[in-house]
């Protein structure tokens, strides 16, 4: 027998069947799902709308920060298309004082937490190596050591319970992570401890150019019971099954339960990054069914029929997302260059003798064609 | 002042850490009832808590990374690392995370985490406990590199490394845990720095280098030199990284003579870093291109053979001669 990769099996991690929560169908259906429904009875239909205009905004960032990609203002950028209504369903039903940890691509999260616009794009073009201020937010900037942050959040969420806190730590990955030895050692931990954290797995089917069957063969929400946390499969695609099965699992976490595991399937409808070119190894067909399954299309429909989908409504959420898009846009142009000398700065907390000394000669060095330079001017 | 082994010094600065920051927590495996396979957080858990002291899953990565967001929510952790070769699980963590997170955040996130690594070899042991691993980790920016070589030391460099705002890997010489000294306890950690060196000895012919288990055999090295007419200056590092090149550089401008040794492996070593220091330093006044004294670049051997593998006093003297110009093991072999 040869060796090679078995990517696809029946019901296997890829498979949208039976055991998906779904409250709003693909064509906008609300169906019934007993077990959640009182979770989101309280989402009226100004709340609903609320969720659609959050979609239609981040989806507008992502399409404005790769636009500023590919006009070479920014040097890479990870879109979350397709994945709007996993990050806003879940990132809705967070509380201010619980803290994410997130990967790269959580864009549309560290939209509901309130971060600046320009915050997002800071390590995209190449002026600093993170964004924000992790405390102004309660969100650790981005992670790329694939699934190293779910590390964090299970820490932090053990401080959590020593601090005799009702907080909720939330950790964000792919279903590429869940092969990393971190993300299956995080929820040893957060087992052994009953640590507040919930696992929020957006899968969506790509990890770069691996399908998903080549990290599991089995749904990877399955996994997750055996290391004795309960977990659920979403459809990633429905943003109010997304928030419910988030509310859930943080009622969970805050009266003691312990973590929980969500796999919110969901598709990357675009690149793994602007670096990267998904028409080498994927099927044009099966971006084609998952645009069936569109996240903001489906809302559309559900408001429809409720009436609430009118021409003031949908002007109204372009006007917000052309204003967020202006202002990103602003923010990436407007952005300070940093000084060289900022090189050296945060690498400790406390003065360094050795990068002290290194900083002291290439300043000198620096220094030294401003001396030139002006010696050159008055002569 | 109290008389105390190397171990319980470490347990005594512990606890002193814990008694005065409530934010000080403990993490590592058997580290609880068991008070480690060293004993060194005996009777720790006893007194602060399971809550305090954690006895964690088997996992070292998962241990340094829970330990990085301990942090986030505010805690100083310390971490045992049981033995020196089960570092590397946790390496990425380490080197990715904890070192990083400060530069990362600008600043805004500090990662004051203290990585206990029980060190080195002599005891005895099977593979995988008995390593040097120090230069991994002081090639890593954002990370602080400690070893104390005695039980005064070993308190109080414990406790400023808890109260360090940055990563300390504080490198504990395994086979020194049971040699006694006096420590005062007392003593305020805050009124000395864990990154100056010391002179151990003071001597005018060779600079002899060193730190954590190798300091009392350059000790009894330079003794032995001195009854042959050599005097021999042994300074103890103390930190790795930063190393405090001015003590060194000082020594050196005097004696003209550089030697340097270690437990670790030879090539890119700690023993590299501070020959080309020194020379880039103070080239002009060395008699002697500098000498390293070390563990060959091999894996850590089987324990019948790692006396040949570790530095011992007549090496280190061999390394002595050799800086002096005299004729030694090498002589006809090395210009």
């Amino acid at each position: 027998m040869a060796l090679k990769n078995i990517e696809s099996v029946p019901g296997g991690p890829g498979e949208t069947g039976s055991g998906l929560i779904q409250l709003i169908t693909a064509d906008g259906v609300r169906v019934p799902e007993p077990a959640y429904d009182a979770l989101v009875a309280d989402i009226d239909g100004a709340a609903l709308q609320g969720l659609y205009e959050d979609m239609v905004v981040v989806r507008r960032i992502d399409s404005e920060a790769t636009a500023l990609q590919r006009q070479g203002e920014l040097a890479l950028w990870p879109p979350l298309l397709g994945q709007e209504a996993a990050q806003i369903g879940s990132g809705r039903a967070l509380r201010s004082d619980d803290f994410v940890f997130s990967s790269y691509r959580e864009n549309a999260v560290a939209y509901c937490r309130g971060v600046d616009l320009t915050d997002i794009l800071r390590v995209w073009r190449g002026n600093a190596s993170s964004g924000w201020d992790p405390y102004a937010i309660n969100m650790a900037t981005p992670q790329v050591i694939i699934g190293a942050q779910t590390l964090h959040a299970t820490g932090y969420a053990m401080g959590i319970l020593n601090d005799g806190d009702d907080a909720v730590a939330v950790t964000y990955f792919g279903d590429g992570a869940t092969s990393q030895g971190d993300v299956n050692e995080a929820m040893v931990f957060a087992a052994s401890f009953q640590a507040p954290v919930i696992f929020f797995c957006q899968n969506n089917h790509w990890a770069i150019s691996e399908p998903v069957g080549l990290q599991a063969h089995v749904p990877i929400a399955n996994r997750a019971p055996g290391f004795g946390i309960p977990s659920v499969r979403v459809d990633g695609n429905d943003v109010l099954a997304c928030l419910a099965v988030t509310r859930q699992a943080l009622a969970r976490a805050r009266s003691g339960g312990g973590p929980t595991f969500i796999e919110a399937v969901t598709y990357r409808m675009g690149p793994h990054t602007t670096a990267d070119d998904p028409t080498r190894y994927r099927d044009a067909n099966e971006l084609e069914d998952w645009a069936a399954k569109d996240p903001l299309k489906r809302l559309e429909a559900h408001l429809g029929s409720l009436g609430l989908f009118d021409e003031a409504f949908t002007a109204a959420v372009k006007a917000k997302a052309d204003a967020v898009a202006a202002e990103l846009r602003a923010g990436c142009l407007g952005m300070a260059e940093p000084a060289p000398s900022d090189v050296f700065k945060h690498v400790y907390s406390t003065p360094n003798s050795w990068l002290d000394r290194q900083q002291d000669h290439y300043e000198r060095y620096l220094s030294s064609f401003a001396d030139s330079a002006s010696s050159d001017g008055s002569s | 002042m109290s008389t105390l082994t190397f171990g319980r010094a470490i347990n005594a600065g512990l606890r002193r850490a814990m008694d005065n920051d409530p934010k000080v927590i403990l993490m590592g495996e058997d580290i609880g009832k068991l008070g480690g396979v060293f004993r060194i957080t005996d009777g720790l858990q006893k007194d602060f808590g399971a809550h305090r002291v954690l006895d964690t899953p088997l996992a070292e990565a998962g241990i340094m990374g829970t330990a990085v967001g301990m942090a986030y929510r505010g805690y100083r952790p310390v971490v045992e690392i049981q033995f020196d070769g089960f570092i590397y699980p946790a390496f990425d963590q380490i080197v990715c995370q904890v070192a990083k997170i400060h530069y990362r955040t600008q600043g805004a996130v500090k990662m004051p985490i203290t990585i206990r690594v029980p060190f080195g070899g002599g005891i005895g042991s099977p593979e995988h406990h008995s390593e040097s691993p120090e230069a991994y980790f002081t090639h890593t920016s954002g990370l602080r590199v400690i070893s104390p070589s005695n039980p005064q030391d070993a308190y109080t460099m414990i406790q400023q490394a808890i109260s360090s705002d940055d990563p300390v890997l504080y490198f504990e010489p395994k086979r020194r845990y049971h040699v006694k000294g006096e420590v005062d306890e007392g003593s305020d950690p805050a009124a000395s720095s864990m990154e100056k060196a010391r002179v151990v000895t003071e001597g005018s012919d060779v600079t002899l280098v060193t730190y954590g288990p190798l300091v009392p055999t350059a000790r009894d090295a330079a003794v032995a030199a001195g009854d042959d007419g050599v005097s021999v200056e042994v300074i103890d590092l103390r930190s790795l990284a930063p190393i405090d090149f001015e003590t060194v550089e000082a020594s050196v401008r005097k004696t003209g003579r550089l030697v340097i040794t270690h437990e670790a492996a030879q090539s890119g070593g700690l023993g590299a870093e501070i020959a080309a220091s020194i020379t880039e330093r103070c080239f002009y006044h060395l008699e002697h291109a500098p000498v390293r004294v070390t563990g060959f670049d091999i894996p850590y051997p089987y324990s019948k053979l790692e006396f040949h593998h570790l530095p011992d006093l007549d090496r280190i003297l061999d390394g002595v001669d050799r800086v002096l110009g005299r004729p030694n093991s090498l002589s006809g072999l090395e210009r």
